[in-house]
């Protein structure tokens, strides 16, 4: 595995994670636990991308939701920054939650649908700078706006008023206006037309390089990941199956898994006997 | 010539509220029976519009200002509602984006596969009961008998895009308008479904419009390719044709911000702004500006 520039922001090291089953039905007593995430192992350097794949249900935002420490692991060890955060309280994280942000994939539902979008970014903004008067705050949206290429006039409206790229260039702009360290998008351009979807990637990667980012980016998509990624992890039932750079993984898949995966993302060419169903035919690939 | 199963010609649809801003402007497609048809575009190019004319159902905002929709040789536009309504759902049929929102959440998914067949086909009683379990089958659901007593909630998205894929195919249309059926679902599943919709549409000799915005898609299942632009037809043609020399420098820049697996560095270019600017141009100078 190639070595990626930069010291490692958040390192994993046999993570778990379980959490109540929410399908169980319970009648009394404390509801059963399920195994959300097995031993998981990954570090993200500074200014690195490191994509994460899998189907659906394999535990891809369970294990974010796991670094950024919003889900408490149960076993294992997870650092930030070097500090060893598994198990720190919420008081504790507190002061380092502006430093660790995340985009998700419909911002409609992570962004108050009732408050103007500069109302959300003044909100993020608070993490970072709590006292900066009302002409000050205004100009750090606009910083960002532009940063993310958002017209200014468009921090009046709500959200529902943006067309999907533009919402999702509010997710980002209330990601990176805390100035973060470390970033995780969740399924980000999953419903994206392809150029939209292209401006927002380019835009993200210009920002995780400007920013010296630890970027982890997960997807099911693996054509978006092989072109935006430094690194991928493939998971499969709360595992990480398969891990390497992308130039390495996606030239030689290792397992089956990996390849189900690649032939199942349809080439915008016509390939004879996709839908047919001939078995692996992401293995021959020319 | 045989008839084509769908002939749209000179289509346009505007805002039904000053400035009357036209979303359609002047779209021509045919599809024979048993093709499948896609219809790509950036987001708001008017691919939903096209599909909700065919199917008489635009939001009230919207309405048809121009052109024909022939289906079988008779124009959809001009029909009687009464001999309309009784195409719709038997002759025409849709598979929805938005499994959940297509399926009424308080009724049992097989009493809902069941509707069309006994409105439209009069099918009552075991018959009806035994139709319906071929139906699921035919969509590769492994346990017809439980899944027909879920509720819509109670089943996976794919599972409930099979439902909903059944429920299409169950009165044999001759025509079926799918809208991005697979944009909510997993990648695997959404082979399955691709792989469904195809082996359906084959078997049953159905012609399908195929609403989609990944070139990928449209590759591997369509026919025929018509590539849209703020209500305009860019490109249209055979897909492979299309895809590999593509007359438009429109559609070239789609096929370029689209990413592959197979190759590094490619995909994620936006469309460049002279492409959009020059296309917007073309459009004022086609004279339709001077229509409204
Ligand atoms: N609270 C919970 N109770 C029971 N099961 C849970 C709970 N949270 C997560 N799971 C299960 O854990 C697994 C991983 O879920 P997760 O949402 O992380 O998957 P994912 O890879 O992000 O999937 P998707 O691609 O659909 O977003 C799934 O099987 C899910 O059903
Ligand atoms: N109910 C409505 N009221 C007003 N304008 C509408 C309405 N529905 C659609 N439009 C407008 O019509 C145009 C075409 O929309 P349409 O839904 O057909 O696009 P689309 O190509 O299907 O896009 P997408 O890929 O986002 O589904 C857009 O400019 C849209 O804003
Ligand atoms: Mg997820
Ligand atoms: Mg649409």
């Amino acid at each position: 595995m190639a070595e990626a520039p930069g010291e490692a922001i958040v390192e994993a090291k046999d993570l778990e994670l379980e959490l109540p089953d929410m399908n169980a039905r319970v009648l009394f007593g404390r509801r059963p636990r399920v195994r959300v995430l097995h031993p998981v192992s990954l570090s993200v350097r500074r200014g690195e991308i490191l994509g994460i794949v899998g189907e659906s249900g394999s535990g891809k935002t369970s294990l974010g939701r796991a670094l950024l420490r919003l889900h408490e692991p149960t076993g294992g060890k997870l650092t930030f920054e070097g500090r060893d955060i598994t198990h720190l309280d919420e008081a504790r994280l507190r002061p380092l939650r502006a430093r660790m942000q995340f985009i998700f994939q419909d911002p409609q539902s992570s962004l108050n649908p009732r408050r103007r979008v500069a109302a959300s970014l003044e909100a993020a903004l608070a993490l970072r700078a709590g006292r900066l008067d009302r002409k000050e705050r205004r100009r750090e949206l606009e910083v960002v706006a532009e940063q993310v290429g958002l017209p200014t006039p468009l921090l009046d409206r709500y959200p529902h008023e943006l067309s999907g790229g533009q919402r999702q260039r509010v997710g980002i702009a209330r990601a990176v206006i805390t100035r973060p360290h470390f970033v995780l998008a969740d399924e980000i351009v999953s419903g994206l037309d392809v150029s939209t979807q292209a401006q927002v990637l380019v835009l993200l990667k210009r920002l995780a390089g400007e920013l010296g980012l630890a970027l982890v980016f997960i997807s099911h998509d693996l054509s978006v990941i092989r072109n935006f990624c430094d690194r991928v992890c493939v998971m499969r039932a709360g595992r990480i199956v398969e891990s390497g750079t992308c130039g390495a993984l996606f030239e030689a898949p290792r397992t089956d898994y990996t390849r189900t995966l690649l032939d199942a993302i349809p080439l915008p060419s016509p390939q004879p006997g996709w839908l047919d169903g001939a078995p692996d035919t992401a293995a021959c690939r020319s | 010539m045989s008839v084509p199963l769908l002939e749209i010609r000179g289509l346009e649809a505007a805002l039904v509220r000053p400035p009357h801003a036209p979303l359609l402007r002047g779209v021509d497609l045919t599809l024979d029976p048993g093709q499948v048809h896609g219809l790509v575009g950036e987001s708001g190019a008017g691919k939903s519009t096209v599909g909700k004319a065919i199917l008489g159902i635009l939001p009230k905002a919207i309405a048809v200002t121009g052109g024909t929709i022939r289906f079988a040789g008779e124009d959809l536009l001009k029909m009687r509602p009464s001999r309309f309504f009784s195409l719709l759902g038997r002759d025409i049929a849709l598979i929805p984006q938005d499994p959940m929102s297509a399926l009424n959440p308080a009724r049992r998914v097989g009493a809902q596969i069941a509707d069309g067949l006994r409105l439209r086909r009069g099918m009552r009683g075991a018959k009806l009961r035994e139709k319906v379990l071929s139906l699921l089958t035919e969509v590769q659901i492994a346990d017809p008998e439980a899944v027909i007593a879920r509720y819509p909630h109670e089943l996976s998205g794919g599972m409930r895009q099979r439902v909903l894929i059944a429920a299409a195919f169950a009165v044999d249309p001759k025509l079926v308008i799918a809208d991005e059926p697979t944009t909510a679902l997993d990648v695997t599943v959404q082979k399955e479904v691709l792989r469904l919709i195809r082996r359906m549409q084959a078997r049953h000799g159905t012609g399908v419009v195929f609403v989609t915005h990944d070139l990928g898609v449209v590759a591997q299942l369509c026919d025929q390719v018509t590539v849209l632009f703020e209500g305009r037809v860019v490109e249209q043609g055979a897909t492979a044709a299309v895809l590999a020399q593509p007359a438009h420098a429109y559609t070239r820049a789609l096929i370029e911000a689209s990413p592959r697996h197979d190759r590094p560095d490619s995909g994620m270019r936006p469309i460049p702004e002279h492409i959009i600017t020059a296309l917007k141009a073309e459009r004022v100078h086609g004279g339709e500006a001077a229509d409204g």
